[in-house]
């Protein structure tokens, strides 16, 4: 994966995408306010949210205890698995152990995050997608690109296609004559996805919740697909986060409120099924879960990253983030795109590791916009400013990175007044060469270049640069202060 | 060293220097309630686009049939309170044209209905496969909002919370109803 900056670059000269992007985002933006509008204690939920998940997270070994021994009096199978292969390797051994060879999957981060269907077909398992969003994505060998709405970046024609080409290699074809409307293209996913529901023998599932004290797992939805996928088959194995548990069933009560008005801007989502282990005669009789860390543990050890681990995926921070507007979530280059990406990652994967983690704490103007919009009250701003720090720190040693070396010499020319007075001098004589040659004007008149040699050119190739003023504060208030 | 317990250790490890005092979490929240329940969760059913029915107990039967309308195939739960002619479970729910369901409660401000597959409930595939569900709710299961809800829930039960009829918005953010579960929902609320 490319580092953010060059994959934002390729994504900007996209027209299409960013059409797609505006409108999409501005439309659940504005749902969003609405219903959020409606509920006079909304402050109050998101100080409950964040703290019952704080407070959940600071004994947060005693939860996961609670929650092992309630899932296993209820019948259910606990797994623990450290990271990503190991996680995948649990889920595998329990299709082989049936002798199944293809699984229907809900819709899941856990699941995206560990790459658990490239590991399954591996292991020559074929893991279906049933969400429709999800379905776009699988067809039309693409990733997704936003937390809720993962084929956000496709319009309908191009859905159209997608199933058109991909449809038959995977089961039902599309139907013949297949248009572009909405209402067709899901009716043409419901016929093609049923085959695969009625006759599936297990189902892999994540878990927007898991309830310490009752063993309860809860899965928000829209579509029905994953209550088929909850009921149908056998055998149904979750891989739940260990940042999912909340301790107890009523705790629900803020998150059951929180999250459907947060995320697709509706007052509660079409379906929201809640299970306890296995219930004799109703849904799957053999259940497992997957507790997975994969980097958990070590966000959860950043005292001032931990709060990412509060996030409930709502994505209310990715619509109203005016870079994830415009670059849209592939060039975050995880599951995890937008704001909340661009912190979960890092905090995840360790600072230092790759160019393309370290430089997603930057793909940020840090508005505070996703503070704002976080129903959990997730401080994605500071934990931005906090992981560049870090990401600085991780890169002392070696060759100085050419911000360093830019850093260093703004901090000698401004710790002397002498030398920053002959800057500004210069900056006089910039903005007199500026003015005639900088061909763009900025709103409120003011002239800038768009590009400069190198290595100036790193940062006017993504941004523009204004003509200094045409002489400093301190030559300006020695004149008298007059204009 | 056991995948358990590595990163119980390392969640140990983790935490060692957090302050591990619960911090009070405000709970004014659950004392809300609006005026009217009723009329409140009959116009936010509605706002689902399901279609809503109000009757008397006497009045149920005929609204169940007209709810029904053509329906020919149709799944009644056992412990269905009235006589609607039908079977009670199926291997072959795809069969099916319509199920006649009720529900452990109604959640006002949110127009949810919730099913914890009790009597007259059936389990949880019969109210999803079939493309038509009528759901008959008595007016006095009908609380204020979410927090009343989750309070009168027994967790041990599996639970169907529906709001409206299935339902996506994952092509250009279009709402299209019914994707894989029913696509007619049809909630008939009995006066007490």
């Amino acid at each position: 994966m490319p580092a953010f900056p060059e994959a934002a670059r390729k994504a900007l000269a996209d027209t299409q995408l960013r059409r797609n992007l505006a409108h999409a985002t501005g439309t659940i933006r504005a749902k969003r306010e609405a219903v959020v509008g409606e509920v006079a204690e909304w402050e109050e939920l998101r100080l409950a949210g964040a703290a019952i998940k704080d407070n959940t997270l600071r004994r947060l070994d005693e939860h996961l205890l609670t929650l092992e021994a309630s899932l296993q009096a209820r019948g259910a199978t606990v797994h623990w698995a450290r990271d990503a292969a190991e996680a995948c390797e649990i889920v595998a051994r329990i299709a082989h152990g049936h002798g199944i060879d293809e699984v229907v999957k809900v819709k899941s981060m856990a699941t995206q995050e560990i790459g658990l269907n490239e590991a399954l077909a591996a292991h020559g398992v074929t893991a279906w997608e049933t969400d429709l969003a999800e379905l776009i994505v699988q067809l039309g060998d693409d990733l997704p690109s936003h937390i809720l709405v993962p084929a956000i970046h496709r319009n309908r024609a191009e859905i159209r296609e997608v199933f058109r080409r991909g449809m038959a290699d995977a089961g039902r074809p599309a139907p013949p004559g297949l248009s572009d409307e909405p209402a067709e293209l899901a009716a043409a996913a419901r016929l093609h996805l049923r085959e695969k529901f009625l006759r599936a023998r297990m189902a892999v599932s994540g878990a927007n919740f898991a309830v310490a004290e009752s063993g309860t797992l809860v899965v928000v939805e829209s579509e029905g697909n994953g209550r088929m996928c909850l009921t149908l088959p056998e055998v149904l194995v979750s891989v739940v986060g260990i940042e999912k548990v909340v301790p107890t069933f009523a705790d629900l009560d803020v998150f059951l409120q929180l999250l459907p008005r947060s995320s697709t801007g509706e007052r509660m989502n079409p379906y929201t099924s809640t299970w306890s282990g296995v219930t004799p005669g109703d849904g799957p009789q053999e259940m497992h879960v997957v507790l997975l860390d994969n980097g958990r543990t070590r966000a959860l050890a950043d005292e001032v990253g931990r709060q990412a681990l509060r996030c409930i995926r709502c994505s209310a921070c990715l619509n109203v983030c005016p870079v994830y507007e415009r670059t849209g979530g592939h060039a975050y280059g995880s599951v995890y795109p937008g704001p909340i990406g661009a912190i979960l990652n890092p905090l995840l994967k360790g600072v230092g590791v790759d160019e393309q983690t370290d430089s997603l704490p930057y793909a940020s103007t840090l508005c505070g916009a996703c503070f704002e919009a976080c129903p959990v009250r997730i401080d994605i701003p500071e934990v931005l400013v906090h992981l560049r720090a870090k990401v600085v720190d991780a890169h002392r040693e070696g060759v100085p990175k050419p911000e360093a070396v830019a850093m260093k010499s703004a901090a000698w020319l401004l710790s002397d007044a002498r030398r920053l007075g002959l800057a500004e001098r210069g900056l006089g004589v910039a903005n007199r060469a500026l003015t005639r040659f900088g061909r763009r004007v900025l709103p409120g008149g003011r002239r800038a270049l768009g590009r400069l040699p190198w290595p100036g050119s790193l940062w006017t190739n993504a941004r523009d640069l204004p003509a200094p003023p045409r002489e400093s504060f301190r030559a300006w208030w020695r004149k008298g202060g007059r204009p | 060293m056991s995948a358990r317990e590595e990163i119980l250790a390392a969640v140990r490890g983790a935490l060692r220097e957090a302050d591990r005092t619960e911090a009070p979490v405000p709970r004014g929240y659950r004392t809300v309630t609006p005026p009217d329940v009723v009329d409140l969760f009959a116009e936010r059913v509605v706002d689902y686009r399901a279609s809503l029915t109000r009757c008397t107990a006497a009045e149920l039967p005929d609204a169940v049939r007209a709810a029904l309308g053509p329906a020919r195939k149709v799944l009644v739960p056992d412990g269905f309170p009235i006589e609607v002619a039908g079977s009670a479970d199926s291997a072959e729910l795809d069969t099916f044209d319509a199920v006649v369901t009720t529900a452990a409660l109604g959640i006002a401000t949110t127009g949810t209905l919730v099913l914890d597959h009790g009597p007259g409930q059936g389990r949880r595939a019969l109210s999803l496969v079939p493309d038509v569900h009528v759901c008959v709710l008595r007016q006095d299961r009908i609380v204020p909002g979410v927090p009343q809800a989750v309070a009168a829930l027994d967790p041990a039960r599996p639970q169907t919370w529906i709001s409206g009829p299935s339902a996506t918005s994952d092509i250009e953010l279009t709402r299209v109803e019914g994707v894989h579960g029913p696509r007619t929902l049809h909630v008939i609320v009995v006066a007490d």
